[in-house]
């Protein structure tokens, strides 16, 4: 039996899998004999590795061959057959982006028998394709559109559904499922089974009743779905959305009694442009922070700032648990696990709920500010907290069901009202009218917009972690994190390799800071640690958090770590389910880099020497990191769900 | 059920044991080659000659390799598997672990229609009796380094998984739904590994063969169509059921075989196949002409054939994985038009749109299923239009 072989592919703990794509491999080494096979493609001549796909044959010649249901960080389906294309020799067309040129071959990419197929398949398409284009969110950002326009549909050819046959879903915090305009083309089945290895969506039913659902059919708000929202980000049509508050935000501005402020995340900045034409990789931080001024927020903050005070809990977290494991000779829980993520965090809970007490106690950033807002922010404002209306500007799906969670009242209020994704304040600086490449810059607002460039690389893989290091390494050893690490870039955590290891030897001990000597029960140094080597890694996308989980699980490198940083998201937070549509391998590493070099111009690059959080410990959080104040509002519990939603 | 009386080649006799022993004793390229020299194409349908798979699938690098045998008989009209399977099992068996021998496979799996569950009891007991006899397991007959071992894998009624890729996704625990090709299973299969996928029929024939030689079989059938086939023959006639007769057989030669003088058309090939109207009674039933997997269904004078085409068509709705837009949808908007002639609403010009699509269909659906789903349409279409339009008219 399959299943009991431990050489088995496909394990019974793989989640159920989307269409299995066979493949063949593409040769590496082109100078080996039979590597290179010649093709001619409307009768361009090219060699190719063996195993080229015609579709990436086609792209060297700078030839255009559609498709839908391919994307670059998903397994090959094949099922849209929109790509098809004659092989010279073979009765029927071959798709695209399934077929590996393994012997030389002839291929003609649009004669009569392949425009034929194509329009076919496209009137196929659209017949049950419900809901007007100017009435979608994708309008103008629409492959299935694209491609109708690039083939000239100009009527329903095999008729076209009026009436919806599917009840839009809107039981989620995050994800707005609406069925009617879904065209199977499977690619949020690929992302939510193979990439995220989530498990949500799966192909239901055959033949023309073939569905996309839940399990059960159950609403998405009811299953294990972790909202990352990458499934929108690979939707090629309107199927699939974040859930929109701009109406309630318009209202708030509107409302003359609301107080309404906005903190931005790190990641919008660095992708937000690509809304407005810019190529990927252009970072508008300036720009926006007008723009949103122009849209009415009453205050404009940088989230960084909490990301910084993050940066300070959480590092002091890490101490207390070393030195309760190490001095105190307490059992504590490690290794220790970033809490940023809300995606992350809920496919712990789902996944893996008895290691909750890993998960560092630190509420994220955006939780963090919400609640500084409507305690510190508001008293030094002289604005009653109730008055105040906290928007969040996010690159995330997830952090709108974050903000949803009872336990983030932590002010008395909610602590943080919408999440709004880079999308959607895309679309209300559009809605205003405003050029945002073309606005005169500007600087976020006092007292909570000054934030270092290791706040602001929380946007990247590793850049949690990096920060992290910046601090406690300094702190720790007593050495400036330079010395350590030249130029201080930590280069080995930084990279798109989905998991990343880094071992650091701790060569000193320095004193322990009197910020943190509460916190650390009075110990005058870090001796215990010094000789120590600390183990630290990172994870992105929960398919290679699964990998560490499972790892640790079975008592693996991972399980000797002390340290490590998850993001739910393929690339972090730059990748996260509420950015710009489309998203690719290309377009996340020129948004990082976007990010890596804005940090460089920054006046800091360690969160410990943020002015604003030396001040917020004096005058508010006023026992130091993890104390009873902090405790109060920085930090939270987490729920162990496994298989149940509540 | 009737049956040939006349025994050709699978149901001729045969001592199972003293024929894989004599196979055991030939090199494996003496095997591939006899099979090769008989002309044997695959008996499901595909009509893919067995050497070159089993020759891929031996060249094919792999430390695991396996042998599937797809008794996921399903096409609508036929039954011959099944009697194979009830009849004929320990050569079924001994056919796979000639194939095994040949291809270098240690591994078989038969993959069971979900309605022949009852027959799972009996060929388990044969396979247990075929391991006491050292016909499977370590060193078959006394064959050093040789071992093989055959398990029972139940398919849960999907017509799709008679497709080899997706009875591969099904065997994995996935939706049995086909997989791109290339890579073909005989390189990258069940698990990955290099797997030969064959008919329970072909096995059968390849064992009869082995034994009694490439000429002998090719002393039946024409020469691109070798050796005989079960044809099960259902429907309109006097004596349905399993027959043994050579290829090349014309259709009106079968007929009275069976005892259906009066048919008006014969649809060769079940839901896939093609429907052969009275005129064209000549034609012979092999690759090169009208081929069948073996399903035979003869409709007699009083059949509606809208009615038959309406019927083929909601059973590939019914039986399409949903996967490619063509088949999914073409099969749908097919039907549609079907009901539409039905009631004398569809135009000559929208009939003509429909046909367009299905030839769309037959060349760039991923898979057999989509690309014959509108053979029988067609040919339906085609050959009783006046029929068609006559009950129907569209202008009353």
């Amino acid at each position: 039996m399959p299943n009991k072989d431990k050489n088995a592919k496909f394990g019974p703990d793989r989640a159920p899998a989307s269409s299995v794509a066979a493949s063949v491999e593409v040769a590496k080494n082109e100078k080996e004999l039979g590597a290179m096979v010649a093709v001619n493609i409307d009768g361009n001549e090219i060699k190719v590795p063996f195993g080229t796909t015609i579709l990436d044959a086609a792209k060297k010649l700078n030839i255009k061959i559609p498709t839908l249901c391919h994307h670059e960080d998903l397994k090959v389906a094949g099922v849209c057959r929109v790509c098809v294309v004659e092989v010279e020799g073979q009765r029927t067309l071959q798709a695209a982006c399934a077929y590996p040129i393994t012997s030389p071959m002839t291929i003609k990419t649009y004669s009569p028998k392949v425009r034929k197929a194509r329009r076919h398949n496209l009137d196929l398409m659209l017949k049950h394709h419900v809901g007007e284009c100017y009435s979608c969110f994708r309008n103008n950002n629409c492959e299935l559109q694209s491609l109708s326009k690039e083939y000239g549909v100009d009527f329903y050819r095999f008729g076209h559904d009026t009436e919806p046959h599917h009840e839009i879903d809107r039981s989620s915090y995050s994800v707005v499922r609406d069925m009617n305009k879904c065209i199977q083309c499977r690619r949020c089945v690929r992302t939510c089974i193979d990439l995220q290895e989530v498990g949500v969506l799966e192909a239901v039913n055959r033949g023309p009743d073939l569905d996309i659902a839940t399990f059960a059919d159950m609403p998405l708000g009811e299953v294990v779905c972790i909202n990352c929202g990458q499934c929108i980000n690979r939707c090629p049509t309107g199927a699939l959305r974040a859930n929109d508050p701009s109406d309630e935000i318009w209202a708030a501005i509107d409302d003359p009694k609301k107080h309404v402020v906005i903190q931005t995340a790190p990641s919008p900045r660095a992708a937000i442009g690509e809304c407005f034409g810019l190529p990927a990789g252009t970072s508008v931080t300036r720009e926006l922070n007008t723009a949103m001024r122009r849209c009415g927020f009453d205050k404009v903050f940088d989230t960084n700032f909490t990301a910084d005070l993050t940066i300070m809990e959480e590092a002091t977290e890490l101490l207390i648990r070393l030195k309760k494991a190490l001095v105190d000779k307490e059992q504590v829980a490690f290794p220790q696990f970033t809490s940023c993520s809300p995606g992350w965090v809920k496919f712990l809970e789902h996944f893996y709920p008895e290691y909750t007490d890993c998960l560092s106690s630190c509420k994220s950033p955006q939780q963090m500010f919400g609640s500084i807002i409507k305690t510190w922010y508001a008293e030094k404002a002289g604005i009653d907290p109730k008055d105040i209306v906290t928007v969040a500007l996010m690159p995330c799906s997830a952090k709108k069901f974050e903000c949803n969670r009872p336990e983030m009242q932590d002010s008395g209020y909610k602590d943080v009202d919408y999440g709004l994704t880079s999308r959607e304040l895309a679309q209300m600086i559009q809605e205003v009218g405003l050029d945002l490449p073309n606005l005169p810059p500007s600087d976020f607002d006092d007292p909570i917009g000054e934030a270092t460039g290791a706040g602001l690389i929380f946007g990247a893989t590793g850049g949690v972690m990096e920060a992290a290091l910046r601090t406690a390494v300094e702190i720790v050893t007593g050495i400036k994190t330079e010395k350590v690490f030249e130029n201080l870039d930590i280069i080995p955590i930084r990279s798109f390799e989905g998991v990343k290891y880094m071992e650091i030897k701790v060569p000193a001990a320095g004193p322990v800071p009197p910020i943190l000597s509460k916190a650390l029960g009075g110990l005058k140094d870090f001796s215990f640690l010094k000789g120590a080597t600390l183990k630290v890694a990172v994870a992105h996308g929960t398919a290679n958090a699964k990998k560490v989980m499972e790892d640790i699980k079975a008592g693996g490198k991972f399980s000797e770590c002390h340290f490590i940083e998850f993001m739910a998201c393929p690339g972090g937070c730059l990748g996260g389910g509420g950015q710009p549509i489309p998203t690719s391998p290309d377009i996340r590493a020129a948004r990082t880099k976007a990010i890596y070099a804005e940090e460089k111009t920054l006046y800091s690059r360690k969160s410990y020497e943020n002015p604003t959080v030396d001040l917020i410990y004096k005058e508010f959080l006023k026992d130091g990191p993890c104390g009873h104040t902090s405790h109060k509002l920085l930090h939270t519990h987490y729920t162990k769900r496994g298989n149940k939603i509540v | 059920m009737s049956k040939t009386e006349k025994k050709l080649v699978i149901f001729s006799e045969l001592d199972v044991e003293k024929a894989l022993k004599n196979a055991l004793q030939k090199t494996r390229p003496d095997i591939i080659g006899e099979v090769r020299e008989s002309g044997l194409k695959g008996r499901g349908g595909a009509g893919f000659p067995t050497a070159v798979k089993w020759n891929l699938a031996a060249a094919a690098q792999g430390e695991r390799k396996f042998v599937i045998c797809n008794a996921d008989e399903g096409e609508p009209g036929t039954f011959k598997d099944r009697v194979l399977l009830t009849d004929y099992a320990d050569q079924l068996i001994a056919g796979m672990v000639l194939a095994a021998y040949a291809t270098g496979a240690r591994e078989g799996i038969v993959y069971l229609r979900a309605e022949y569950t009852y027959l799972r009891k009996d060929l388990e007991a044969t396979i247990e009796k075929m391991r006491g006899r050292k016909m499977l397991g370590k060193k078959i007959l006394g064959k050093d380094g040789f071992e093989f071992d055959v398990h029972i894998h139940m398919g849960s009624g999907a017509y799709i998984c008679g497709e080899e890729t997706a009875l591969i996704e099904s065997l994995e625990g996935q939706r049995g739904e086909p997989r791109n090709r290339p890579p073909f299973p005989v390189t990258v299969g069940y698990l990955g590994c290099p797997t030969s996928v064959n008919n329970v029929e072909t096995f059968i024939t390849a064992l009869h063969i082995v034994e009694k030689g490439a000429k002998w079989f090719k002393t039946f059938g024409t020469d691109k169509s070798t050796g005989t086939k079960l044809f099960s023959v259902s429907g309109d006639c006097e004596k349905p059921g399993v027959y043994e007769l050579p290829m090349g057989i014309t259709i009106k030669k079968l007929l009275e075989t069976v005892g259906g003088p009066d048919a008006k058309a014969v649809q060769v090939g079940g839901a896939s196949g093609t429907c052969v109207p009275r005129k064209d009674f000549d034609r012979a039933i092999a690759y090169e002409d009208v081929a069948t997997g073996g399903s035979i269904i003869v409709f007699g004078p009083h059949r509606d054939m809208l009615e038959v085409a309406i019927n083929f068509m909601e059973f590939f709705c019914e039986e399409s994985c949903g996967q490619c837009t063509p088949c999914r949808l073409g099969t749908e908007t097919l039907l549609e038009g079907l009901d539409m002639l039905d009631e004398g609403k569809c135009s000559l010009k929208y009939l003509r749109e429909l046909c367009s699509l299905g030839e769309t269909m037959q060349i760039s659906s991923k898979c057999g299923l989509g690309q014959s789903a509108f053979n029988a349409f067609l040919s339906i279409i085609e050959n009783f239009k006046s029929e068609i339009f006559d009950t129907r008219c569209s202008c009353r």
